[in-house]
């Protein structure tokens, strides 16, 4: 059987920045192994819905899911005390497709900054640009630096690094970039996508949408794609959430 | 061990739990967690003549003890179903049910005559989706409309017809009537109940369609009280679905009325719900001295 329910042991469930924090969860070793850019549905009691979370780490055997407060349920996801049980479905979808030798410029905007921390860990030396609306929100600086990326900050308001947008950062630096990653609202990844296709790059694209099966069953995590020159309709739990971003059709 | 097997319009089922249409695919999702002969049945997710790409997202949102869907029906056509699907679907050693949904009237007699000459076990008439525009519940909210199409679909189905109510009507007991006086084989309800849902800062509907479905432990005591009564209103077996999330719902539903039993939005958070539910009832027997399952189905004792 590919999937199975894993319950496992909460390790820590720390705030690191406003309404954001850091859950840990020990691994039990028999799991398969999780991708970057995957992520893990997370069972949250009382609700109808798991929470789809994007793998922030998955190396030395913990799980890191690093999540903001939206709703009720990541309300009662903070809640959570050490020593706990969680019950995920882990690993799901299709992560970044990411290698050695290449340049790649990770970036991430705001709660989409987590999932591109083990995406750098697969890289060498990649360039990581992270994006926040402000200071308070930053997170995960010291973590990209501690696995060997290039980190470089940016806030809407300047509050923290540089004043600007993440597009900004890769406009500047795209000339020695081979491929770009990213994970963030939609509007940016729209953004990053037409400056990947002005300067023809290699662009893959994490995206979000409400979801509830997880596993590519239930239909409701829609998306448009382009395929063959025909526009279908895929889903971002089992044919992503990792996109190519040439292919995705944006709404909205 | 008490039997646990339910018979539904000839068709055998090893237990009354069946994977509710539009929450399970085709099986194969499902599959990769446990082999899908530990249920009953599946009804598929609904079909329609030709391919649907369904609503814009978001198609779904949250509610108390439920949710809300607009899906729209995404699929892939009925003949896709048929020559890729269902083959695999009935090497599964599970009962295997098609629901098919149309805008037209010669839509559904159309995909009733091509299901009828493949090894599908039974059709669902799904007259009862509240997300499309045209078709799905136009078709299920008045006994006339009910009675026509249950009578035309069966002159060009040749396999045991179930018909699929929806509950966002006035008395459900005589649309079941309707079907039933016209050929239906079994109902099965409930369908989903019309809701909404909206962003008290974009003041848009969370849901992209506006309006949605809702399902789940919320729509229960409505499921139970339409299956009691229209088990009361016809002979035909009644198919109860609606919010059951436990063992205790699933006797629950048969008491009031239900000779077999669909699972559907509690699978989102617990994909192993149908088996758990099948071992609970089980054992529910077993402690009260049952011997089938068959013994529960309408024995309340109303007041």
């Amino acid at each position: 059987m590919k999937y199975d329910i894993r319950k496992l042991r909460l390790l820590s469930n720390a705030e690191i920045a406003d309404g954001i924090f850091d859950m840990r969860l020990a691994l039990s070793g028999d799991e398969p192994p999780v991708q970057c850019g995957q992520f893990a549905h997370v069972y949250v009691p009382g609700k109808s819905l798991r929470r789809p979370i994007s793998v922030c780490d998955a190396r030395g055997g913990v799980l890191r899911l690093v999540y903001q407060i939206k709703g009720e349920g990541t309300r009662i996801m903070s809640e959570m005390l050490p020593g706990c049980l969680v019950d995920v479905l882990l690993p799901l979808g299709n992560g970044f497709s990411v290698g050695r030798g290449k340049k790649y410029a990770l970036i991430g905007g705001g709660i989409g900054v987590p999932p591109m921390l083990y995406t750098a860990a697969q890289c060498d030396s990649p360039l990581v640009i992270t994006g926040f609306r402000n200071k308070e929100l930053v997170i995960l600086q010291d973590d990209f630096a501690d696995a060997g990326a290039e980190v470089v900050l940016a806030t809407d308001d300047g509050s923290a690094g540089q004043k600007g947008f993440v597009t900004d950062v890769l406009r500047a630096r795209i000339a020695e970039v081979d491929e770009v990653c990213a994970c963030g609202p939609t509007p940016m990844l729209r953004a990053i996508a037409q400056v990947c296709a002005e300067f023809g790059k290699p662009c893959q694209i994490s995206l979000e949408e409400r979801m509830a099966c997880g596993i590519g069953a239930c239909l409701v995590c829609a998306v448009k794609v382009r395929k063959n020159g025909e526009e279908i309709m895929q889903h971002v739990c089992r044919n992503g959430p990792v996109f190519n971003a040439e292919e995705v059709v944006f709404h909205g | 061990m008490a039997d646990l097997s339910v018979k539904v319009a000839g068709v055998s089922f090893a237990n009354p739990l069946i994977a509710a249409s539009g929450t399970f695919g085709f099986g194969r999702e499902y599959g990769e967690f446990y082999p899908l002969s530990k249920l009953g049945g599946i009804s598929c997710k609904g079909i329609t003549l030709q391919r649907r790409d369904g609503n814009p997202p978001p198609r779904i949102a949250e509610t108390p003890s439920g949710i809300l869907n607009a899906v729209g029906l995404q699929n892939p056509g009925v003949d896709v179903f048929i020559n890729d699907d269902l083959p695999w679907l009935k090497q599964q050693n599970t009962v295997v049910i098609a629901n098919i949904a149309g805008n037209t009237v010669e839509d559904y007699c159309a995909m009733a005559e091509k299901l009828s000459e493949t090894d599908v076990d039974m059709i669902e008439l799904n007259i009862s989706c509240p997300n499309v525009k045209s078709g799905g519940v136009q078709f299920g909210t008045s006994c006339e409309s009910v009675g026509q199409i249950t009578r035309e679909v069966r002159a060009h189905c040749k396999k045991p017809l179930i018909v699929k109510l929806s509950p966002n009507v006035t008395d459900i007991a005589s649309i079941a009537q309707a079907a039933e006086a016209n050929g239906a084989d079994a109902v099965s309800l409930i369908n989903t109940l019309t809701g909404m849902r909206i962003d008290i800062n974009t003041r848009r509907p969370i849901i992209r369609n506006n309006t949605g479905g809702l399902s789940g432990a919320a729509v229960f005591p409505v499921a139970v009280r339409m299956v009691w009564q229209v088990s009361n209103a016809v002979k035909i077996p009644v198919i109860g679905m609606g919010g059951i999330s436990s063992w205790e719902d699933a006797v629950e539903m048969m008491i009031a009325g239900a000779t077999a039993l669909q699972i559907g939005t509690v699978l989102f958070s617990d994909p192993y719900a149908p088996i758990k539910i099948a071992e609970g009832v089980s054992r529910f027997l077993d402690d009260n001295g049952i011997a089938s399952v068959t013994e529960l189905t309408g024995t309340v004792k109303p007041w």
